[in-house]
Formats: structure tokens, sequence, C-alpha cells
């Protein structure tokens, strides 16, 4: 299946992808982290294991998710044709539910019996409580205060689904905070407790086992594309915050050379100003979370805080195996700023009857940015990583209007 | 060449434990450190950990991770850290200094360089708490050629197999974590430390200092008792925060050392 060539045969057996990602945890934490990674090569050596996620996934998530051409944006935007990854349709409306489901399983497996996540935009959140509902966990998810004011939905949404949500007032009060507490929650339960890491990033074997949950995204594609056009697509493209849904999507067609790949960060205000979360194109390789990656840090290696509008993106790191699929070139790194995202958010919702995640709708304006310059008979498709409703308060602030 | 190796054949010589008291360089500033660093030694820390602050302390309790971030917010960086060592240096030349940390800002300033900066300042050890034995050739390797001991962890979690991993390459001392859990929140049970202390005793000829839940002098007493070193870390920070002057915290950290120093026969030796 791979050539000796191949960009799909990564992470080394210490869970490299090049220079960077490795285990860089504390001590206490050493020993399990070696021990999950028995218990994931286990799992995936069953076919038992595939056999229940595979049945979940159909019959409660819904998959496979439909790939969609979206006819009206493709001529507004006058280039390429553009087909829609829809994730959003999910249940629970974003791509995060394909990981839950694999990594409640192994916790399952490994015998563990409380189950803890950390949260951003509340996506992940609402997807770990649903699996931890699903298989009767006591779960807790950690979400920092800012991104819990931004984001009362979820937060509704998770205790609804019998999850305690607890804030975190450490830091900046947003993503890396909630990570770092989760963590630090880890390192006191070391027993009972199982981390579901939403994120391709972490330390190993989170950003191998988060890619492979989340591949679904681009085998489907690649299949449906096929089938759709007989031919494989030009250009494929996905958000990048921690970067799950991009490595799902990319991971299939790491090995077409004709196949153009783009990861899109989130430029905030801009790259030129303090206030974006462009990890790829403005950070330098440092070590966070467990893994070396590209970081936003300062020169002395302090974290900077990221911003974007939309909570998923806003993360100062970004999963190891992008860092090294930026210095392969394999995959080519562009970012959209806050501005352009809510262009194609409006875009989006207005010719298609699609309101799409602000995560997901800086991939859109990116595409909108690209296709226009493409022959007619080109292919894009995009990841829409997931739903916007989550995101009416921060669109409404923004268009001035109160809801 | 490293102090803690002469500094723990002095102590075993005269059958007493290590008190070793750490606190965050630059908490809240500079100042308060340098005044500090200089009064420690004759308070009775027979080693000193200095903190490094980092923005995101994951192995720290609430009272530490408060401390980095007064430091930083006061300005302090790695290379200032040295500096504060390289001032101590010029009055001290017995009282061994471990610097503790998280990798990246270590990575930032360049592992080799700052080996070499970190010797020549007068460093002794270096605790990286989140740079594990499989990763940690880049700076051990460096920091060793200029005479510094890289100290390890072990944990509850450490069995049998991981101990053999942190044991080799490890320098100085070995720092037995009492509690799964991050700085300054549980408290350890002695006899399961005990226990633990005396396994690690037999797989090493490294002393054995035990940290992360020493609270009271108490405490640091019962420890000195079988261990060969007490680690106290938050409440020190704590006394630090609560705007406690320098006088007060020296003299509680004089209460601390005349506990672990009397653990085994009473009485205060030199």
């Amino acid at each position: 299946m791979t050539t000796p060539n191949s960009f799909r045969t990564g992470p080394d057996i210490n869970g490299h992808f090049g220079a960077y990602g490795g285990r860089f945890v504390a001590e206490t934490l050493m020993p399990l982290v070696l021990e999950l990674e028995q218990a994931y090569e286990a799992a995936k050596a069953d076919p038992a294991f595939h056999e229940e996620l595979d049945g979940l996934l159909k019959h409660y998530v819904g998959r496979e998710s439909p790939l969609y051409f979206a006819e009206r944006l493709t001529n507004h935007v006058g280039g390429a044709k553009i087909y829609l990854k829809r994730e959003d349709l999910n249940h629970t409306g974003a791509h995060k539910i394909n990981n839950c489901l694999g990594q409640i399983l192994l916790a399952r497996r490994m015998g563990k019996t409380r189950i803890i996540a950390e949260t951003g935009a509340g996506q992940h959140g609402v997807a770990t409580a649903t699996v931890a509902a699903r298989f009767g966990f006591p779960c807790v998810v950690y979400m920092g205060e800012v991104d819990i004011e931004r984001q009362k939905p979820n937060v509704f949404r998770m205790r609804l689904l019998g999850t305690e949500v607890r804030p975190v007032k450490s830091g900046s009060r947003t993503l890396k905070d909630a990570m770092n507490e989760a963590i630090r929650d880890w390192v006191a339960n070391v027993e009972d407790t199982f981390y579901i890491i939403g994120s391709a990033a972490g330390m190993h074997p989170y950003p191998m086992m988060v890619r492979d949950f989340q591949a679904v995204i681009g085998s489907e594609s690649r299949s449906q594309i096929l089938e759709r056009e007989g031919r494989l697509p030009d250009l494929v493209s996905a958000c990048v915050g921690g970067g799950s849904n991009a490595i799902g999507m990319f991971h299939a067609f790491l090995d077409d050379p004709e196949v153009e790949i783009h990861g899109v960060e989130a430029a905030g205000k801009g790259i030129d100003t303090p206030h974006h979360a462009a990890t790829l194109t403005k950070g330098v390789p440092g070590v966070l979370h467990g893994s070396r990656s590209y970081l936003l840090q300062d020169n002395d290696g302090q974290i900077i805080e990221a911003h974007s509008i939309s909570a998923g993106l806003d993360y100062p790191g970004v999963g190891p195996e992008h860092s090294w699929l930026r210095d392969t070139g394999r995959v080519k790194y562009f970012s959209a700023t806050d501005d352009q995202a809510i262009d194609a958010f409006m875009a989006l919702s207005k010719l298609e009857g699609i309101i799409p995640a602000l995560e997901s709708s800086h991939a859109i304006a990116h595409v909108m940015r690209v296709a226009k310059d493409m022959p007619k008979d080109a292919i894009v498709v995009v990841c829409l990583s997931g739903r916007g409703d989550k995101d009416a308060n921060t669109v409404a602030a923004v268009l001035g209007e109160k809801l | 060449m490293s102090r803690l190796g002469p500094r723990f054949a002095d102590l075993k010589a005269q059958n007493r434990a290590a008190f070793i008291a750490f606190i965050t360089a630059g908490d809240p500033h500079a100042e308060t450190t340098a005044a500090l660093l200089a009064r420690l030694p004759e308070a009775g820390a027979d080693v000193i950990e200095l903190g490094i602050p980092f923005s995101d302390p994951m192995a720290d309790g609430p009272a530490i991770q408060a401390s980095s971030l007064r430091a930083l917010e006061a300005g302090m960086t790695l290379p200032k850290v040295l500096e504060l060592v390289r001032t101590f240096r010029k009055t001290n030349k017995k009282t061994p200094i471990v610097l503790m940390g998280y990798y990246n800002p270590i990575h930032k300033y360049g592992t080799a360089k700052f080996a070499k900066d970190a010797g020549e300042a007068g460093v002794d050890g270096l605790i990286t708490v989140d740079l594990p034995p499989e990763e940690d050739d880049v700076l051990r390797l460096p920091a060793n050629a200029q005479g510094i001991d890289i100290v390890r962890l072990a944990t509850p979690t450490s069995n049998d197999r991981r101990l053999k991993t942190i044991l080799d390459g490890a320098g100085g001392f070995l720092y037995y974590v009492s509690i799964t859990g991050v700085t300054g929140t549980k408290s350890f049970a002695e006899g399961d430390v005990r226990a633990a202390i005396t396994r690690l005793q037999a797989a090493t000829a490294l002393p054995c200092a035990v940290g992360f839940g020493i609270k009271t002098p108490e405490q640091a007493k019962a420890i000195a008792g079988f261990a060969d070193a007490a680690v106290v870390g938050s409440a020190i920070v704590e006394r630090i925060a609560a705007g406690e002057g320098i006088d007060a915290v020296i003299s509680y950290c004089a209460e601390l050392a005349a506990a672990v120093h009397t653990a085994r026969n009473g009485t205060v030796i030199g």
C-alpha cells in the first residue's frame, strides 16, 4: 500500500514525524502513555474493535457523510468545481465524534472508568460528553472561562448530556489552559482515568490515533469523488487549528502526487498583527503539551496567546504531523482572517443553505479565493468540518445584531 | 564539576538528610530571589532548587503556577535566571543549585548553548519536567560535558522496567515524586513513600530525595528519617505569595531545615 517514498508511514516507533512529535510528558505519565500505545496497537489489530467502531459510525453517527457538489457556490466563484465533505451532518454536528467513539471504545477495552477531555469551541467537549453518555462513563470536561462565555450553548449541551464542565481560570483561560488542566487531572488520577484528546496534537500515540480515527473523512472523500468524477481532485483543503479534521481529510491523499493539498490556519486580525493563530505560518518549533511542533512563542520560549474569532482554531500549537508535512512541502499552509471567515460563513449560508462552523469557514474562504483562478473542469474538495449554529452569537455580534 | 556529589557525600558522613528548598526565579521580583538565594544556605538549605518560570507549567499546582506567572509578569527570562545564579556564585562556591523547569524555554535558548552558559554560571543540576529519558540526549550530553548532572524523577507509577530507563543517565540525586499529582496538592502516605524509597535505594547508589507533597516541618522530619533529602517548594512559595518578608521566609526555611537535620539523631550538626 505504501511506496518507499510514502508520506503515510509515520510516525516512527517513538512517535516522531521527522523532527516532530515524540512523548514530552512528566515521568508520572510515561508508563500510562506507553501502556496506551500498546493498547491502541492491540485494538488496531483486532477485527472486533473495527467492527464495533464501524457499526457505531454507521448507525450512531450517520456515516458515510455526503460529498456534496456546491453548485451555486461554484457558479458564484466562477472557477473550479467545489465539493463539500459534509462532516457537519454527523451526529453532534462536527467531525469530532469520529475520534471520540474510537477513543472511548479503547478506554473501555483498557478497563478505565472515568473520562476527561479539554475543549475550546466546545465541539470536542460535546462529542466527548455524547460518547460518555452513550457508554455510561462519568465525564469531566475542562474549558477555559473565556470559551465558556463565548460558547454557552455548547456548555449547556454538555451538562444536558451529564458531563461536568470545569471552568479553567489559569493562564489565558482558553484551549491551551484547558489542556494544561486536563493533563494535571490525568496525572492525579492515573489509575482510572482515560484522557480523550480531541486534536491531532499531544503526546504520542495521540496524534497518530486521532489521525487514524479521523482518516475516515479522507478515505470516504477519495472514493466518493472517484465515483462522482472518475478521477482524483486537483485540490483538497481543510482548516487547521490543532489539525484533526485536516489530517483526517489529507491522509488518504498524501501519496497522490497529482492532488495538491492546502491547510488553512486562522489569521485572526492579520498575520502581521499579534492577534492570530497561524502557527505554521508564523511560529517556530518548540515543545508543548507532549510533542515537538510549531508553536507561537516569544524569544524566551514562553507560549504566546493565539487569537481567532473561531474558538476551535484558537490554539498556539498544531499537530506534529502537520509540522512535518509543512517542512517536507507535501502540504502547503495558508491562512484566512476573521473577516474573510465571516464573509465565507455568509456566502455559504446564502448560496447553499448551509451554515458552516466558523472553523470550517476559514477553509471555505481559502477555497473561494483559489478556485476562482482554476479552470472550470478542475475539482476542489473541502472539508466542512462542522455546522455553524453554535456560532450564531459570535456572528450576530460581528454584524451588530443582538439575539 | 557538579557540587551535588560532594554535598551528599558530606551529609552521608554526618548521617543526616539534605533539606532542599525550592523557589521560583523572579517571584515576585529578581531582587527578592537574589536576597533569598544569598540567605538560604545560612538558613540550612543544603541544596537550592531554582524554578525557571514557564507560561504553561503542566506538572505544577496552583501555588507554583501563580509564582511562575508573577515572575514572568515581572520580566524574568531564562538568561536572567542564569544571571541570578552567576550573582549567587560570587559569594557562595559550595551550595549546589539545581534548575527546575520545562523544556520549551531551554529548547528555544538552544540546548548546547544553554548547557555551556549554565555550566559557566555555576549550575550543578537540571530537572526538566517534560523531557523524559527517551528524548533527553540533546540536553544530557552537553550538560554532562559541562559537569552538570541531569536529575531524573521517579514516581509511584514507575515500574521496574521504567526505573531502569530512568536511572540510565541519571545524575546528582534521584527525585521521588511522592504523590500521583501536581506539586503542592495531595499529601503522601508515609508508609508508601518509605517503601518506595527502600526500593529506589536498592536500585541505585544515587541519593534519593522526596518531594511534591511536603508542606510542614513535621512532614519534612518524617521523610528525612529514611530518605536522603526532603524537598519543599509550594509551602515556601505560598509564603512569598502571601507577602511575607524575606526574614519571615528565611526563618520558615530555617525551621524546615532544623526539622530535616534533626530527624535522625535529634541534634543539629555543623
